[in-house]
């Protein structure tokens, strides 16, 4: 067991499905004690949905939830009853952070707003992550991954260069913005209690998924502000048609980023063509995205005559920003990523062996640990009965009334 | 008064177009002090033109995406190659609590900027390094740009239409890597008022990406399966897509996930006789017949603007927001009401628009102070107040070409 970054501090989740989970999970991997709440008897929507071993639905055995769940503790609990309201405010009390992504008035009507919960626990940050904040006009609307995908900004740009305008805007793949919401919030979180560190006060923290992919996407954002710039999926044109981008080859595609003058003469020595170098044709990035036309075909030929990892290597070998668009197997028997120990396996007692990625960034002190995700309610007793004081009499009527 | 939850912390910048500069510019928004080292050898290249929205810009102070992606920053500009540099360098580096690069592996070690470096004349120093495929293993020295980081990390595999090319995805996918190095400092921050220790993390921007698709992963290592792209599908519910709406290239994105959403959204939409059809009565049938239940659902969306649809579909209860352009969020009501847009003065761009970070803080709330600086604009404060120098030793080092 090495050192942990965030040892000692304790965390509520009161979160299900992506978004939220995900942003406790980077505090539990990086040591926070997270003490997560579900639903008594169905537990987080994320345990419903697969990948399944076998494609076979067990709620234990969701990769979903495995992979989002990491090193937390799990226990049952429904708040809306007026005990398990009082057992949520115990918690709140013991906890340095409650994360929560549960709609506005739900939290308005359980009696859990910031300045309430406050009332429990001066010191207490509470992040709450919603489709679209806290507050506005759209405060109270619904959004999935879909749809967040198109109202932040992103899905109305993709698919550049789209083989048709009459085709629909896309989402991005997998739950992907959904995690990347959940890394934001857990950003605001840690520089919160940073902060709580130095001055000793709490605070609120209103993150909305719909503002926190727009800022992935700021740099469009400001070049319509500013610059009148509103692009759609059309054709790529100017300096960022002349990176080259996607190319087929005999394998599959490649990405080529030739993002500046000296790439392109990389890559004109790369594909045999050294000479281009000099043409006159060619001098700047803004005289390729011109010419480009004549020297496609000939590119095109000689990518689809050499498969993507032949390109890959030769090309970066000369210092070519250019990449293969990987399958999923692929990535995972990637020797890049096996060298930095990137999957790791992780004995479950329900799910047996799993495999999934680390934390994305390897620290020399205290180095990133994932353990089990927990089954649902596997640490009732533990939470309830040595933190909370109930005894084991007292478990047997909770459960019996539903509370846990 | 606030000050930033990150008050009191210096970080030295030494990084070009994306990545490295947004990671400091979050801790700057936290009301962290960044110095941006630039070299002469090689100014950021932001600082001239935007690889994803195509533009470029003359001279070295007028662009608003370098502005964007370097607010509240100052600037000294060195010539790092120059063997007098790396001592001045170090001065900073000493000075501060954080140092953020993302050099290829290698190059802050030939500067003699390098961890071990750093760490011998500031041994607590938290030293981030961001690369394309990180500091170890057999591909460290490879590089590449955002689409690049997409491609090898398998979301853009995922990503496009099922019967369409990958689609790598460019800016949000360096973004998504700067907050995540952002909240990788600051736990490690955390870990350093604890324990008084530094260290350096490692960041690989293709791991970032891959770590956003986990279960993508899993359901390859728990059943063999290779996930592909499938453009805005799900894997179990129907209608999930977007659809055409009324107007020019209009776009209204509908998730919906339960029966209960089913019935409402075919109450809302007037009960058409289609929706009585025995191949839409529950969501196995729905998937099934998902091309015709979207050819369906478009013939309603196509009647309404994508704001109607959204306004009748969510006072029922059903995930529809529209697909917006960047235009379209600068004119919505909600955006306009929470939005973190600002505008501020630029001496030489003049009037701009930046964006604020995504979050809302209660106690600190992240801050737009000044635009990006000036190239070289503090060389006379850091140099001078900062490290103590004499005008003189300023002016010799300005003759000898190491300051600019």
């Amino acid at each position: 067991m090495g050192k942990k970054a965030l040892e000692g501090t304790k965390v509520l989740e009161y979160a299900s499905f992506v978004s939220g989970p995900y942003c406790s999970k980077l505090l539990a991997d990086l040591g926070a004690e997270v003490i997560k709440i579900e639903r008594p008897g169905v537990g987080d929507k994320a345990r419903e949905r697969g990948p399944f071993p076998e494609d076979l639905p067990h709620p234990e055995k969701s990769g979903l939830f495995l992979y989002l769940n990491t090193s937390k503790k799990g226990i049952t609990l429904d708040p809306k009853s007026t005990t398990g309201k009082k057992m949520f405010l115990e918690l709140v009390k013991w906890a340095d952070i409650l994360i929560e992504d549960k709609p506005p008035k739900e939290m308005e009507g359980l009696g859990f707003t910031y300045e309430e919960l406050k009332e429990v626990n001066q010191q207490l940050i509470m992040t709450s992550i919603t489709p679209y904040g806290e507050t506005g006009p759209y405060r109270d609307y619904k959004a999935y991954h879909l749809n967040i995908c198109h109202v932040g900004g992103l899905g109305y740009l993709m698919p550049p260069n789209s083989p048709s305008l009459e085709r629909e805007p896309l989402k991005a793949g997998g739950h992907s913005v959904d995690c990347a919401c959940g890394v934001n919030a857990a950003l605001a979180t840690v520089s919160a209690l940073y902060s709580r560190g130095v001055t000793g006060e709490g605070q609120s923290i209103d993150v909305s998924k719909q503002e926190s992919l727009m800022n992935l996407v700021r740099v469009y954002a400001v070049a319509y502000a500013n610059d009148k710039v509103n692009p759609n999926r059309g054709p790529i044109m100017g300096t960022a048609a002349a990176m080259g981008g996607l190319k087929k080859c005999k394998d599959g595609y490649i990405i080529a980023t030739l993002a500046e003058r000296p790439h392109w003469a990389r890559f004109f020595k790369l594909i045999g063509k050294p000479e281009w170098d000099e043409d006159e044709r060619f001098k700047d990035t803004l005289a390729i995205a011109d010419h480009y036309n004549e020297i496609d075909p000939y590119i095109s030929e000689w990518m689809m005559s050499r498969t993507r990892y032949e390109i890959y290597h030769q090309g970066q070998e000369l210092g070519c920003p250019i990449a293969p668009v990987r399958s999923i197997d692929e990535v995972v028997n990637d020797p890049q990523l096996k060298g930095r120990d990137f999957f790791v396996e992780v004995d479950h007692p329900e799910a047996g062996k799993t495999v999934f990625p680390r934390g994305p960034y390897v620290f020399s002190e205290t180095p990133w640990q994932g353990n089990p995700a927990p089954l649902l309610g596997q640490h009732n007793e533990e939470i309830y009965c040595q933190k909370l004081g109930y005894t084991k009499e007292d478990m047997v009527r909770l459960r019996e009334s539903g509370i846990i | 008064m606030n000050k930033g939850a990150l008050q009191g912390i210096r970080v030295v910048e030494f990084a070009q177009f994306w990545v490295g500069p947004y990671t400091a510019e979050i801790l700057t928004f936290l009301g962290a002090e960044v110095i941006k080292v630039e070299s002469m050898r090689r100014l950021d290249p932001s600082r001239q033109l935007s690889l994803t929205t195509g533009q470029t810009f003359t001279g070295v102070d007028q662009s608003t995406v370098f502005n964007d992606l370097n607010l509240n920053k100052l600037d000294v500009c060195l010539d790092l190659t120059h063997p007098k540099a790396a001592g001045v360098a170090k001065g900073l580096a000493k000075a501060s609590d954080v140092l953020v690069q993302n050099n290829r592996p290698g190059v802050m070690e030939r500067l003699g900027l390098g961890y071990d470096a750093i760490r011998e004349v500031r041994p607590d120093i938290i030293y981030l390094s961001s690369s394309a495929r990180g500091s170890d293993g057999p591909e460290r020295s490879y590089g590449g740009f955002a689409p690049c980081f997409a491609a090898l990390s398998g979301l853009a595999e995922i990503t496009g239409y099922a019967d369409g090319p990958p689609f790598a995805e460019s800016g949000r996918i360096d973004l998504l890597s700067s907050t995540t190095n952002a909240f990788a400092i600051i736990a490690a921050l955390i870990y350093r008022k604890r324990t008084g220790k530094g260290q350096h993390i490692d960041a690989s921007s293709s791991e970032v990406i891959s770590a956003l698709i986990g279960d993508v992963f899993m359901d390859y290592a728990m059943n063999g399966r290779v996930q592909t792209r499938r453009g805005n599908r799900d894997d179990i519910f129907a209608p999930h897509n977007c659809y055409r709406s009324k107007g020019d290239d209009k776009w209204i994105s509908i998730a919906i996930t339960n029966d209960d959403e089913w019935r409402a959204f075919v109450d809302a939409i007037g009960n058409p006789d289609w929706t009585r059809e025995e191949r839409f009565q529950d969501a196995f049938l729905r998937k099934q017949n998902e091309e015709e239940l979207d050819r369906l659902v478009s013939q309603w969306t196509i009647n309404h603007t994508h704001y109607e649809a959204m306004d009748i579909l969510q006072r029922a209860g059903v995930a529809a927001v529209p697909s917006l352009s960047n235009a379209e969020l600068y004119q919505d009501p909600h955006f306009k009401e929470r939005g973190p847009s600002m505008e501020m003065v630029h001496p030489v761009i003049g009037k701009t628009t930046a964006l604020n970070a995504p979050w809302k803080m209660s106690a600190t709330p992240p801050t737009i102070r000044r635009h990006s600086p000036l190239l070289g604009e503090h060389n006379n404060y850091i140099f001078g107040e900062l490290l103590g120098m004499s005008q003189e030793e300023i002016q010799a080092l300005i003759d000898e070409k190491v300051i600019y």
